[in-house]
């Protein structure tokens, strides 16, 4: 194997190309549009780009790999059908800019999507044009702002509890609210007295997420939104967590009243740099009127792009947001159907709590009130030694896995956050639990092997102080 | 972990030194510089901006996370420690004497007894490590 690998750029030689293209004709742009000097491409043959690529994905870690439990991330496998479906002709080459006629299908697969999604959420109606999840919570709190502006007062503040996913106060502060920030119990939940305590005519809403950032259901949420609701508050839901629920809990049918979905998490689209991700959001009925532009309305078996809603908070992204995200998801819906997606939920959460049970005497469990589809641990068993949750993250890297998120949730110290995901056959948790058991015993007999890891990877301990001081974003 | 039994505490864990004339110095402690890990970037405020008891008056950032400061104290702020904004990561080598980070005159001296003396502070952490 070749360890180091220069940038195609790098590669250049002088003259060489891995392509031919026809003659230009006579239908080339007007001269004052082209080129004077030819643009500085890499000089590769063919052979040259597919080693490069394919030895950058020898050294990359993916889903296809191996175990990626990064929790409150929800990492889990992409089935290559859903990929199939994205890359039918017209799905794929449709142009953003033909008409409705001409696309009809399409309207029509993310007309159905919009109503799979308000099923499973308990949501009155749904808007699939955000692009991430972060994109999903402003586009709800500007239609919570807006719902507000128009009974006259937009109102100041947000409750977000201190075990909410981390974009929900930065989603806040960019729709102008004040983040009113409220602590979770020593369970790990959220009490309703905290809430009643900061509640007023004030508040706009309060963003929950439940299953919170600690893997627990938020076992009060029905009373919570009660007691917002009496003060004219609405409450957001973070859906981050949504996998836990599938096909078990509507969380519009608990009280909640705008709802997110991570379609890369939940429903299977690629995740990260794999992206990019989509973020749909259902509300209550009461908010429909705010709802992004434009709509998509079904009359006598057709669908139509509707602009004229006059209380819209506009459109949020060009065209049809990410439309091969939906075809994903939509196409995952449809293979699952709701038996599936309920056993999503169930083998998720029997993943989780087998990881949580297996390791509960090795690592130090913050939080013990029953889990859901992720585990939160913590350092402190191993800090005696001097190790500490990175150095125990990076030496997962030397036993083949990716590490798990690690300093978040906030409120655990050291925290090691596992979420396995319903992906995981048995084996591949037994083998994670082992190393992790392994990783405990060597902090304690050679501490120094774990906090000098990773040993094995292309890449030995990155200079994180380094990186974050001296930021080069361009080579 | 150090607690000079001169300062006051928060449970935002900042430290007040009373320098007198109504000046106090502020910063974070030791537990907060072992929490946050490698400081690497710190916002501190301008000279004659006003701070208030329990608002955020700064950010510190680590290569764990990004965490506001909060004033122990209302008040102008009368210095910055500018230097300190070049080298944050000084904070975690000594975060109570080169590490201060603002001094404020006090518009509320009353507002030191709301503070937590050494002792309780030193249970609050044993609390927090529990």
């Amino acid at each position: 194997m070749i360890l180091e690998e220069p940038l195609l750029c790098e590669q250049t030689v002088p003259g060489r190309q891995g392509y031919s293209l026809p003659e230009p004709g006579a239908n080339l742009p007007p001269k004052e549009f082209l080129r004077q000097a030819a643009a500085k491409l890499p000089e590769v043959s063919e052979v040259d780009v597919v080693r490069h690529f394919v030895r950058l994905s020898q050294q990359n870690y993916s889903k296809d790999v191996g175990l990626f439990p990064l929790g409150s991330c929800t990492m889990k496998y992409n089935p290559k059908t859903t990929d199939a479906a994205a890359a039918l002709t017209n799905f794929a080459q449709a142009h953003p800019m033909i008409s409705e006629e001409e696309v009809q299908g399409n309207l029509e697969l993310i007309y159905e999507l919009q109503n799979y999604l308000a099923e499973i959420g308990g949501m009155d109606a749904v808007t699939c044009w955000p692009a991430a999840g972060s994109h999903g919570e402003l586009t709800g709190m500007m239609m919570i702002r807006a719902f507000h502006a128009s009974k006259g007062n937009p109102r100041k503040k947000v409750i977000i509890p201190d075990s909410a996913h981390g974009t929900n106060p930065a989603s806040a502060a960019i729709c102008r609210y004040e983040v009113v920030t409220v602590k979770s119990n020593q369970d790990g939940i959220l009490n309703p007295a905290d809430v009643k305590a900061v509640m007023d005519e004030e508040t706009a809403a309060l963003m929950i997420t439940n299953p919170n950032t600690l893997g627990l259901f938020e076992k009060n949420i029905q009373e919570i939104c009660e007691i917002v609701h009496k003060q004219g508050g609405l409450v957001y839901c973070d859906g981050a967590n949504l996998n836990a629920l599938l096909g078990i809990v509507q969380l519009g049918k608990e009280g909640v009243d705008v709802l997110h979905f991570n379609l890369h998490k939940t429903f299977s689209t690629p995740h990260g740099g794999g992206g990019p991700g989509a973020g749909p959001v259902g509300v209550k009925k009461k908010l429909e009127p705010f709802l992004p532009t434009p709509l998509i309305i079904k009359e006598n078996g057709r669908f139509n792009l509707e602009m004229a809603r006059p209380q819209s908070i506009g459109r949020m992204k060009a065209y049809f947001g990410n439309f091969g995200m939906l075809v994903r998801a939509y196409a995952y819906i449809r293979e699952l159907g709701p038996a599936g997606l309920r056993r999503i939920a169930e083998m998720a959460v029997l993943n989780a709590n087998y990881i949580r049970k297996g390791l509960e005497k090795t690592y130090h469990l913050p939080y013990p009130s029953p889990s859901l589809h992720e585990c939160v641990f913590s350092d402190k068993l191993q800090k005696e030694t001097g190790v500490k949750t990175l150095d125990i993250a990076k030496r997962l890297m030397d036993y083949g896995f990716h590490p798990p998120t690690i300093y978040f949730p906030l409120i655990v110290h050291g925290a090691l956050m596992i979420e396995p995901t319903e992906s995981e056959p048995k084996a591949s948790l037994d083998q994670f639990i082992a190393a992790m058991k392994a990783i405990a015993k060597e902090c304690e007999e050679t501490p120094e092997l774990v906090q000098t890891a990773p040993h094995k990877t292309f890449r030995g301990r990155l200079d994180e102080v380094k990186a974050a001081r001296e930021l080069k974003l361009r080579y | 972990m150090e607690f000079p039994d001169d300062l006051k505490y928060t449970k935002e864990h900042e430290w007040v030194k009373v320098l007198g004339d109504g000046l106090v110095a502020i910063g974070i402690t030791d537990f907060a510089q072992d929490q946050l890990g490698d400081i690497v970037y710190l916002e501190l405020p301008e000279e004659g901006e006003t701070v208030e008891q329990g608002e955020p008056f700064g950010v510190v950032e680590s290569v764990k996370a990004v965490s506001d400061i909060y004033a122990a104290v209302s008040g102008t702020v009368a210095e910055i420690n500018d230097p300190l904004t070049e080298t944050p990561e000084n904070l975690n080598e000594d975060c109570y004497e080169e590490g201060w980070l603002i001094k404020v005159r006090l518009s509320n001296p009353k507002e030191l007894d709301r503070l937590l003396t050494h002792a309780q502070y030193q249970a609050f952490i044993k609390e927090q490590e529990a």
